[in-house]
C-alpha cells in the first residue's frame, strides 16, 4: 500500500516537473547582479576570482553563518557518536598498498591542499575546496593504521583559533570605521599572490578551520565504527 | 544536435527526481541518504543554471585578460555555500545512522519503527499501537463540539 501511494506521489511529481519544462526558457534569465559584480569586482575587492570576491566580499557575513552550520553539524555529529569506550577493539592494519599510499599522499595533499586554499583569490579554488583536501589528507593514515591516536585537542585547537581570527578580520574593519568583515588593507594588483587585502586572510582562516572540522568529524566516526564492530 | 540548455536542465530535474524517488521509494536508511545527496547535486545544477548561457567562461581573471561574457559568480558562490551545508547534513545522518545500526543491527526502515514503537511502548509501560489493549489518544476526540457547529 506504501509502495502503490509512493509510485502515485512520484508519478505526480514527474507530471509537474513536465509541465514547468514546458514553459521553460533554456537559456537561462538574465543575470543583473553577476554582471554588475563582474564589472567592479575587480577594482572593488581586488581579487581576480569573483566567485571569492563574492564569496568574501559582498557576502562574507553568509559565509561565517555557513562556517557556524558547518561548525554545528559537526558538533551534533560527535555528539550523536559518542566516546569510544577505553580499551574497544579496532580495525586491523590496513594492507601494504594503503599503507604506503597513505604515506605518499601525505605530503603531498598537504601541498595540494595549502596551495589551493591560498590561491583561492586567484585560481578556482578556495577554502573549503581546499580545507576538504587537507581533512583528507589527515584522515588517511588513520584509514591505514587504524587506533592511531589522533588529538582531537589539538584539532579543537586549531578550529577555535581559526573560527576566531575569522570574526577578529571582521572586528578589525570594524574599528577602520567600515561595516563588520569589510575587506581592508592593500588591493594590489589582482592576479598576483599578494593582492585583494585581507580576502586571502579570511580564506585561510576558512581553510583551516574546515580542515580541521572534517578531519575530527572523520576520525571520530571512524574510531565509532571500529569500536561495536 | 541537441541544445545543450536542453540537456543540462534535463539532467538536472533527473537527479531531482531519482533522489526524491530513492527517499520514498527504498526502506533501507543509506539508500535513502544517497537518495538525499542526488537531490542536492540536482538542486545545486539547477541553481546554477538559473542564470546559465551558452559560451560563457569563468569568471577569474587569467594573467590579466578579461573574458569577454563571464558567467554570474552569485549563484557559483551560494553552491559553494550548498555542498558545504551538503556535506554536514550528510556527516550528521551518516553518524545517526551508525549509531542505529550499533543499537538495533539493522537499517530497515520498518524495523527500525517496530522497534522504536517497542521501546517507547516499553518504556512508557503500556501496550503497543498495534494491540487492542493500546492506550487511547489523548486528549479523546470531542463529538459535542461537532453537534453545535
Amino acid at each position: 500500500m506504501q509502495r502503490f501511494t509512493s509510485a502515485l506521489f512520484l508519478l505526480g511529481l514527474g507530471l509537474l516537473i513536465t509541465a514547468i519544462f514546458q514553459h521553460m526558457d533554456f537559456t537561462g534569465t538574465l543575470p543583473i547582479a553577476g554582471d554588475a559584480i563582474n564589472a567592479a569586482a575587480a577594482q572593488q575587492t581586488g581579487a581576480a576570482n569573483f566567485v571569492t570576491a563574492v564569496v568574501l566580499g559582498y557576502r562574507g557575513f553568509d559565509t561565517l553563518l555557513e562556517l557556524t552550520i558547518l561548525f554545528t553539524a559537526a558538533t551534533a555529529g560527535g555528539l550523536v557518536l559518542g566516546k569510544p569506550r577505553a580499551g574497544a577493539k579496532h580495525d586491523p592494519q590496513a594492507g601494504f598498498i594503503l599503507r604506503a599510499g597513505a604515506d605518499l599522499f601525505f605530503p603531498l595533499l598537504l601541498v595540494v591542499g595549502l596551495y589551493i586554499i591560498v590561491h583561492g583569490h586567484l585560481t578556482p579554488g578556495g577554502g573549503f575546496q581546499g580545507g576538504v583536501i587537507l581533512a583528507v589528507a589527515f584522515f588517511l593514515p588513520l584509514l591505514a593504521r587504524p587506533g592511531t591516536p589522533m588529538s582531537h585537542k589539538a584539532v579543537s585547537l586549531i578550529e577555535g583559533l581559526a573560527g576566531a581570527s575569522f570574526i577578529l578580520i571582521g572586528l578589525l574593519a570594524m574599528f577602520g570605521g567600515e561595516a563588520f568583515l569589510t575587506p581592508m588593507l592593500d588591493k594590489g594588483q589582482p592576479g598576483e599572490l599578494l593582492s585583494a587585502g585581507s580576502l586571502p586572510l579570511l580564506y585561510i582562516a576558512v581553510g583551516l578551520k574546515v580542515g580541521s572540522e572534517l578531519a575530527g568529524l572523520l576520525a571520530h566516526m571512524a574510531a565509532t565504527e571500529a569500536s561495536d564492530a | 544536435m541537441m541544445d545543450t540548455g536542453l540537456i543540462l536542465h534535463t539532467g538536472a530535474f533527473g537527479l531531482i527526481v531519482i533522489g526524491i524517488a530513492g527517499i520514498v521509494l527504498s526502506s533501507h536508511l543509506i539508500r535513502i541518504i544517497f537518495g538525499i545527496a542526488l537531490l542536492e547535486a540536482g538542486a545545486n545544477l539547477l541553481l546554477l543554471l538559473a542564470t546559465w548561457h551558452e559560451g560563457t567562461s569563468a569568471p577569474i581573471i587569467v594573467d590579466g585578460h578579461i573574458p569577454a561574457v563571464m558567467a554570474d559568480p552569485v549563484p557559483q558562490a551560494l553552491v559553494l555555500t550548498a555542498i558545504v551545508i551538503g556535506v554536514g547534513i550528510l556527516a550528521l545522518a551518516l553518524s545517526l545512522a551508525l549509531r542505529i545500526q550499533q543499537a538495533w543491527g539493522t537499517l530497515d526502515i520498518r524495523e527500525i519503527r517496530q522497534r522504536m514503537e517497542e521501546e517507547i511502548a516499553d518504556t512508557a509501560g503500556v501496550d503497543l499501537p498495534s494491540s487492542p489493549h493500546a492506550p487511547k489518544p489523548f486528549p479523546p476526540v470531542a463529538a459535542k463540539q461537532e453537534g453545535r457547529s
